[in-house]
């Protein structure tokens, strides 16, 4: 054997040995990072929950919690829904294209049913939880206020459907988390089918 | 051994400019290439290492495993004695890899002291700890009186019924000593029992405090091992004999040579270790006891208690004493005869290869010695173990203890100049 | 000639030490047999019909008072191949989401008025016991008069627990006989087991019975073992490649020495 296939051999075989070795780091690699995904636990706990709104009154809203999360069910009146459509504010994603719903909630009312919102309670510019405030032309509001959510962190206003006003902080809409109905009163948060999101 | 192999390391292909003038810029800054040099390329050892030779390596290897699964078991642990059995069986099931990560820890323990125990006994047989490394054989022995206390401690954790009452002993012990001993015991559990209190404590010398100190006493064991140049199976000191370049003449660059070839002893260690981990994670209770699997029962002791088989042949001289300060003094003078080991052997020759038949008997009772009493220990105190262990524990003392004499008139075998090497 | 005379003593040592090793084994070997005889319980974790049947054993006949409480009930479905509806359907009779763990409504306090203590929790029961015990202990229960439960246990004495399962394997009755021992004393000696009345089951449907939920109870104790197992396969399947790459490099770089 000439001393040039040798070291090809030797090049070979030190190359081979470095990959598969490489190889097998990255298998180890899996399981250790996998560990961090959300668990069994936390995804019981983040489980699909359940909202009774037979007793939710008309111009009402209920917080429930979903995944560590608020998430809020508004019974919207149809006064509170024509205000909002005739309220003239120019939205910055009126059409909620930029935002994250269910495609069921790309409607103006962001929802399955008109007047039941459900939204995450959550506002898309760093994580406060803003205000209902659902009066109309209050003092600190300024007289154009229809109702909707005000984020006392950094100032964004919402309307009733969680769309954002032009020039805030907050870039997006209100988040709408999957949900669907049993029957007419009871919603579930998490699911948009009978199979778990 | 010619020159132009001494050569083949460094001539590793015409580097590419910009990576050269990187290593450059760090090399005027830190002295990256100076220790890869000093440490692996240019860091020669003799090549006539055996198998025995690659626990050292093996020993990191599972030092590091160690340490990443530890990382990873403390983010989902609780040290409370309220949820850690719990937050352990959390791991295990609803933890994503939790299981492996958890048996690649458990399984690690053990296989730690089964690689110590190799490398230690490597040492006896060649004579590792003789001049000029008596410091290095010192610095290993703390590191294995650290690795002791870090399998102890991490042994409370999982909070079952083994955990508990095994620390509850081990710390009883401490109330031997006259005195002071009960206020000591006392002192160490933080609480009038193994409480809540002494898991937490425990829990943060093992994940943090002993961790460090055993990661600085390996960078010692290491420096002081390239200080004096690594000892070979016969016993002689390559760096006597030089070439013109001041290389040891039966030395060869530890890397690559000895990578390669450590690289080969990790995959079959890897292949053995996978075996356990996955067909076997219990190892038949062995690893993983079966009574652990029972949480805590502070009321109730269960019916055969034991330590994990690593401490057992310390607990078997400790019970073959029938008063406890005895057995506890026996049992410390175990470990510190150990640290005495360069001082009591008399015998200028290093490598049982040209020793006398003497220290080739001594060293085979005592080797056999400590396996009989690891097996004792986990019997119960009763005959005929208890005499059986008075028999090993005496051959155990007797090792050290009649060293001087048998090894100060050993008929030794000449010594070659060279170390012998079939290629 | 000399040099492998040397050579060979590190091939003594490994023999020294394995001779250690063999005397020690057989030494305790001799010492042993003071445990009583288990039976085999013969299961097998990876047949899923039988996990499925000791499931429905374990729901129907343990779990009013013994809890898994470590153990998901999705996760039960998973380990045994069933769908999550049937899972409500025939495992889920107290919990009310399949992510639930298995615990029961009992209150340990009440519990431990009733039976003297708290019954165990059993998830682990498969791991701390083995599933010999189990299937040995769920057969050797016995009659015995003057106690509460009316039954005694051959290897768990004095026991608290009723005999739970006594309508499907019916009563028994243990014999036992005195022995006298070399040195003078006696030994009450077990000897067999006597049926006195029938059960639902006949024998071979009891042992059935009682295999499924031990095999159920050892599956409980580690759900993940199964996986472990596959993955076992191909780790070793990997490394034994990657040996073999990192064997010949070694060769290779070691033909430089000399």
């Amino acid at each position: 054997m000439s001393e040039k296939s040798d070291l090809n051999r030797r090049h070979f075989l030190t190359v081979a040995t470095s990959v598969t070795g490489a190889v097998g780091v990255g298998f180890v690699a899996v399981p250790f990072v996998a560990s961090w995904l959300p668990s069994a636990r936390a995804r019981a706990l983040g489980a699909p929950v359940e909202v009774d709104i037979s007793k939710l009154d008309d111009g009402a809203m209920v917080r429930v919690q979903w995944r560590g999360r608020p998430v809020w069910v508004v019974r919207r009146t149809q006064v509170m829904l024509d205000r909002m459509e005739n309220s003239g504010i120019e939205l910055r994603d009126p059409d909620s294209l930029e935002s994250i719903q269910p495609n069921f909630a790309l409607n103006d009312f962001r929802s399955l049913k008109p007047k039941i919102l459900v939204v995450l309670g959550v506002c898309t510019h760093l994580g406060c939880s803003p205000t209902a405030r659902f009066d109309v032309a209050p003092a600190d509001l300024g007289p154009d206020w229809v109702g909707g959510f005000f984020c006392p962190c950094h100032g964004s206003k919402f309307d009733l459907s969680g769309r954002v006003y032009p020039a805030m902080p907050a870039p997006t809409n209100l988040t709408i988390p999957p949900y669907r109905f049993v029957g007419d009163n009871l919603i579930i948060i998490g699911e948009e089918t009978g199979v778990a999101a | 051994m010619s020159a132009s192999i001494k050569d083949r390391p460094a001539d590793t292909g015409a580097r590419d400019g910009k990576l050269s003038q990187l290593v450059d810029w760090i090399d005027a800054r830190f002295p990256m290439t100076k220790m890869m040099q000093e440490h692996m390329t240019e860091y020669y050892a003799a090549k006539n290492f055996n198998w025995l030779y690659v626990f050292g390596v093996l020993a990191m290897f599972v030092l590091a495993l160690q340490i990443v699964t530890g990382i990873f078991l403390t983010m989902n642990y609780k040290p409370s004695a309220a949820e850690a059995f719990a937050s352990v069986e959390y791991i295990m099931r609803d933890v994503e890899w939790g299981w492996l990560i958890r048996y690649m820890h458990s399984t690690g323990a053990s296989a730690f002291f089964i690689v110590i125990y190799l490398h230690m006994f490597r040492a006896m047989m060649y004579g590792s700890y003789k001049k000029p490394r008596e410091l290095l054989w010192l610095i290993g022995m703390v590191i294995y009186v650290a690795l002791m206390a870090e399998g102890f401690f991490g042994y409370l954790l999982p909070w079952g019924q083994m955990s508990y009452w095994g620390a509850q002993v081990i710390v009883s012990l401490f109330g031997a000593i006259p005195y002071i001993g009960e206020g000591m015991a006392e002192w160490m559990r933080g609480d009038y029992f193994i409480s809540d209190i002494t898991l937490n404590r425990f829990f943060a010398l093992h994940v943090a405090a002993v961790p460090l100190a055993l990661i600085a006493l390996v960078v010692m064991h290491i420096l002081a091992l390239h200080e004096t140049g690594s000892l070979n199976p016969d016993g002689i000191e390559i760096k006597e004999r030089k070439d013109s370049n001041g290389i040891p003449l039966d030395g060869i660059n530890f890397h690559p040579y000895y990578t390669v070839k450590d690289l080969v002893a990790i995959v079959i260690f890897l292949i053995l270790f996978s075996g356990v981990i996955f067909f076997a994670p219990e190892m038949g209770g062995y690893f993983l006891e079966h009574a652990n699997f029972e949480p805590a029962n502070i009321l109730q002791t269960p019916e055969h208690i034991q330590p994990v088989w690593y401490f057992t042949p310390f607990y078997a001289i400790l019970r073959a004493v029938p008063s406890k300060l005895g057995g506890v003094l026996l049992m410390g003078g175990a470990i510190v005869v150990l640290f005495l080991l360069p001082w009591l052997d008399r015998c200028k020759v290093k490598s049982i290869r040209y020793r006398g038949w003497t220290y080739k008997v001594a060293l085979t009772t005592f080797v056999v010695s400590f396996i009989a009493l690891g097996y004792l220990g986990m019997k119960p105190a009763a005959e005929p173990y208890t005499t059986l262990s008075r028999i090993f524990t005496a051959l155990y003392f007797a090792f050290f203890l009649f060293m001087p004499i048998y090894t100060s008139r050993e008929k030794t075998k000449p010594v070659p100049e060279r170390v012998v090497y079939h290629g | 000639m000399n040099n492998r005379i040397k050579r060979l003593f590190s091939v003594a040592t490994l023999r020294a030490f394995m001779a250690a090793v063999f005397v020690t084994w057989t030494m305790g070997a001799m010492a042993a047999g003071d445990t009583t005889q288990l039976l085999s319980a013969n299961n097998d974790i990876g047949n899923q019909a039988s996990l499925q049947r000791g499931a429905r054993n374990y729901v129907n006949y343990c779990m009013g008072c013994h809890s898994l409480q470590y153990m998901r009930y999705n996760q039960l479905a998973k380990g045994l191949g069933i769908s999550e509806d049937q899972l409500i359907d025939n495992l889920m009779f107290t919990a009310d989401r399949p992510t639930d763990m298995m615990t029961i409504a009992m209150p340990p306090a009440d519990a431990a008025t009733w039976f003297g203590r708290t019954p165990p929790d059993l998830t682990l029961i498969g791991r701390s016991r083995g599933s010999d015990y189990l299937y040995t202990f769920l057969k050797s229960f016995y009659v015995e008069e003057g106690v509460p439960t009316g039954v005694n246990n051959l290897v768990l004495a004095n026991l608290s627990m009723p005999h739970v399962l006594w309508e499907l394997q019916g009563l028994q009755k243990a014999v036992f006989e005195d022995v006298a021992n070399e040195d003078g004393t006696t030994t009450h000696a077990f000897r067999r087991f006597e049926q006195i009345t029938g059960g639902i089951l006949t024998e071979d449907e009891y042992n059935q019975f009682v295999r499924d939920t031990v095999n159920f109870l050892e599956y409980a104790g580690e759900p993940s073992q199964l996986e472990r197992r596959r993955l076992g396969v191909l780790v070793i399947a990997f490394l034994l490649v990657f040996g073999l790459f990192s064997y010949y490099l070694k060769k290779e770089f070691w033909k430089d020495i000399k």
